[in-house]
């Protein structure tokens, strides 16, 4: 592809990125959700993180796979669990991931 | 073209519906409300929820500027530092440990857990056979068991 497709490409993407985060603020104005969307806002987060953890520890595309990072989250999980501290799960999930992986494993 | 411009589409789908419940939050006419929603990313928005449907906005807006600025850096060092090897270093494996800690703040009660495990399994069912970010869209309709279940 050339530069100027390159860069036709980048606002395309930068555009539908733009209207993906507008259209919902845009739509509601200052109206007031009704009860039951706001019940369903207060659940959004809950699905939409668990959805983006197991995506980003468990996926590579399309492709389902195990890896040293799918246990490192695993061990901030026990962390977390365990009442640890944001940033002590975070580092240990690294660097249980990067151990493994300099262990060859994953 | 059309299908690379879809699927990066298809990965910030997510940001839809989190705009909805966004927008009340936000102040001004509707044009600003679309800019101010551009603050939208996925830490930021879930760490903004106040749990009773509305977000604070200025804590969206502080957190969106850091996470930005410190976004741009990381990719700053990483084209300049080509030999830092991100997945050496175990990297790829803070996102998910971050929204999992949001998660676990997050997850108070019975009906969030059930959310939350259906939103996790309809997702890794799909990662076979969806586009990557459709996954993500489809299990943020777990959320739509809020319509029945009263709170």
């Amino acid at each position: 592809m050339s530069a100027a497709t390159w860069w036709v490409l980048v606002a395309l993407c930068v555009v539908t990125t733009a209207l993906t985060r507008g259209v919902g603020p845009a739509a509601t104005a200052d109206r007031e959700l009704p009860p039951a969307a706001v019940r369903v806002v207060v659940l959004l987060s809950s699905a939409l993180l668990a959805a983006l953890v197991v995506t980003s520890a468990l996926a590579d595309g399309t492709d389902l796979r195990i890896g040293a990072d799918t246990a490192g989250v695993a061990v901030a999980g026990l962390l977390l669990w365990r009442r640890a501290h944001v940033l002590v799960a975070v580092v240990a999930a690294a660097a249980v991931t990067a151990g493994l992986r300099a262990l060859g494993v994953g | 073209m059309g299908a690379a411009v879809g699927a990066a589409a298809l990965v910030s789908s997510r940001f839809l519906p989190m705009g909805f419940a966004l927008g009340p939050s936000l102040r001004g006419n509707r044009l600003r409300r679309a800019l101010e929603g551009q603050a939208t990313v996925d830490a930021s928005w879930a760490m903004a929820a106040r749990g009773d449907g509305r977000y604070d906005r200025e804590y969206l807006f502080g957190h969106s500027g850091i996470q930005y600025v410190l976004w741009v850096l990381g990719t700053v060092v990483g084209v300049f530092v080509p030999a830092l090897d991100t997945r050496a270093l175990g990297l790829d494996a803070v996102f998910p440990a971050f929204f999992l800690a949001i998660l676990v703040a997050e997850v108070r009660d019975r009906l969030r857990l059930g959310v939350a495990v259906a939103g996790a399994a309809a997702a890794l069912a799909l990662v076979p056979v969806a586009p990557p970010g459709l996954p993500v869209l489809v299990a943020g309709a777990a959320a739509l068991i809020g319509l029945r279940v009263p709170r």
